[in-house]
């Protein structure tokens, strides 16, 4: 095992961390939202398919990796459009005296 | 490391904290938005810096592939229904992944068809195509599912177990193989049709109801995919990504499982349902329900100072998030006050209840969880159930032959009086008796949910 892949480790052991404590304050309300965004975020394959696309060895690696922008960019684009549909949707009552009301305050 | 590379590790850098960012900001629906467009901008990021590489030489590809993916995803984003949300969900997962394989595959045909690939490469190239290949056609199989293309029901075949870890070995076998000798075309093709093989026989046995757990886990698993990318080409955006989606899938697989009070292994080897339609069929004999009318429902509702309304997966089969809050709007301009109860595993994927109902423009703060309605249930006049069954059947607390028992639920039999709105006396996705349902408490409003409601809030207008 090199230093490098090593270091890979520790990156992905510490993401994993930080993504389960981020993840586990994340209320239930918004699970939905949740899991469509990190299916956006999953379409960060994308960095793979666009080098793969995009390279000068083979016809074959621009055919797979053309196929792998098309799902991956279908990921990013889709994941994040539905992920905001959602979220703009889930609006506070407007109740009189509450002054953290910021979404929701527009006319009826 | 040149002045470029400088500038594309920045790139990757700041966009894994603005993927950080964007989940955090999920703990709080008012700020959520905004972090979501961070994070979209993170992902901008990601792809010019990616655009800079200087391995990039040829561009047609590329915008074919760009251009091809937008046209299919805006209109997945902007058009696809609410209630379809677990299939749409469950699809894209399979795009993610198959994009990861195809990486993976294109990584080891490029490298001399493995030969100029060292073993722990190999290793980070069969986790990317294993699990890559399984999600894509696990994921094919959660669709058909949730769509109902295929049958709902759990699908078991004779020996399944067997076959099952069968296959499994095998196919840890080719892995082995051709980590020690990466340039084995037939440990690698066999290994990722195996894969694919894995993905259809793993979701076929399980059950709709079971598919919270299903969706979650299949999230976990294309975030693997990435991660295992990550390694493979060395690129750490890939791996912080995906693992970000790892842990966030597993997390909530294990929510999920928690829910139901089942275990992984269990949800995933049970083929749940199968075996409990028999025990079902006897239990209902020498029961009767007391069924009641729409006029008397709606007098009770709009006399009632505190109603919970418990929607299940039939409110978002029948389409009825819009009706329900038309109703509660009639109650609650009559004095009345109502939330709703939201439990964990209510509907085909994580928290499906509350988009549907947000989407019905009912506000958040209404929406409660579990450990947060519970207890109100017993000052609660009437506990309307809409296409609700085993989250609130009290034999998950009270019979411990009953298979749901453990299963934490929803206390409606506590509620003062209690109305469920169901299509028929069928038993529930499980296949288990309701004794909710016999309570003397409870009364039954029979049909269609979304014709029920209706007729419901035009008897509560013309009271």
């Amino acid at each position: 095992m090199n230093a490098t892949t090593v270091i890979q480790l520790y990156v992905f052991v510490l993401a994993a961390f930080v993504g389960y404590q981020v993840i586990s304050r994340v209320p239930s309300l918004l699970h939905t939202p949740l899991m469509s965004a990190t299916n956006a975020i999953s379409g960060i394959s994308l960095v793979g398919s666009l080098v793969a696309a995009g390279s000068g060895s083979s016809r074959i690696s621009n055919i797979l990796g053309c196929i792998a922008v098309t799902c991956a960019m279908i990921n990013v684009v889709g994941g994040f459009v539905i992920t905001d549909r959602m979220l703009k949707m889930f609006k506070r009552g407007s109740k009189a005296g509450d002054p953290s009301t910021t979404l929701g305050t527009g006319p009826k | 490391m040149n002045a470029r590379d400088l500038l594309i590790e920045a790139a990757y850098l700041a966009a894994s904290v603005f993927f950080i960012l964007g989940l955090r900001s999920l703990s709080n629906p008012d700020k959520a938005r905004r972090g979501m467009n961070q994070a979209a901008v993170g992902m901008l990021l990601a792809i010019l810096g990616t655009l800079a590489n200087a391995g990039i030489v040829t561009w047609p590809y590329i915008v074919v592939g760009l251009v091809l993916g937008t046209i299919i995803g805006v209109p997945l984003g902007t058009k696809v229904p609410m209630t379809a949300m677990p299939q749409q969900i469950a699809i894209s997962h399979g795009f993610g992944a198959l994009a990861a394989t195809l990486v993976g595959v294109n990584e080891w045909i490029v490298k001399d068809f493995g030969a100029g690939i060292d073993h722990g490469t190999m290793v980070a190239l069969g986790f990317e195509t294993l699990f890559g290949a399984l999600t894509v056609t696990g994921s094919l199989m959660a669709f058909g599912k949730l769509q109902e293309l295929l049958p709902g029901k759990p699908i078991t075949w004779p020996l399944q177990n067997a076959t099952s870890i069968g296959l499994f070995l095998t196919t840890v076998g080719m892995f082995v193989w051709l980590v020690i000798n990466p340039a084995n075309p037939l440990a690698f093709w066999l290994m990722i049709g195996l894969a694919l093989l894995i993905g259809v026989l793993l979701v076929l046995p399980i059950g709709g109801a079971d598919m919270p757990v299903v969706v979650s886990l299949l999230n976990s698993y294309a975030g693997l995919a990435a991660a295992a990318t990550g390694f493979a080409i060395g690129n750490n955006v890939l791996i912080i990504a995906g693992a970000l989606n790892g842990a966030s899938g597993l997390l909530l697989s294990i929510l999920m499982s928690k829910a139901m009070n089942r275990s992984f292994g269990n949800v995933i080897f049970g083929a749940f349902g199968a075996e409990t339609v028999a025990a079902a069929a006897t239990s209902a004999s020498g029961l009767t329900v007391r069924s009641v009318s729409p006029e008397d429902a709606a007098v009770q509702l709009a006399f009632a100072a505190r109603v919970i309304v418990v929607p299940g997966y039939g409110l978002a089969v029948a389409q009825a998030q819009h009706v329900v809050q038309e109703l509660a709007e009639q109650i609650e301009k009559r004095g009345g006050e109502v939330r709703y109860a939201i439990h964990p595993v209510a509907g085909r994927m994580p928290g499906h209840m509350n988009v549907l109902l947000a989407e019905a423009n009912v506000p958040y703060e209404k929406l409660l969880d579990m450990e947060e309605i519970n207890p109100q249930f017993e000052q609660c006049d009437v506990a309307l159930v809409v296409g609700a069954n085993d989250v609130v059947n009290p034999a998950a607390r009270s019979d411990p032959s009953s298979p749901i028992y453990g299963m934490p639920i929803l206390n409606v039999d506590k509620a003062r009086s209690v109305i469920v709105l169901k299509r028929s006396m069928n038993a529930g996705f499980a296949g288990i008796e309701n004794a909710l349902f016999y309570e003397p408490r409870t009364a039954m409003l029979f049909g269609d949910a979304k014709a029920s409601l209706t007729r419901l809030v035009t008897e509560i207008k013309s009271l």
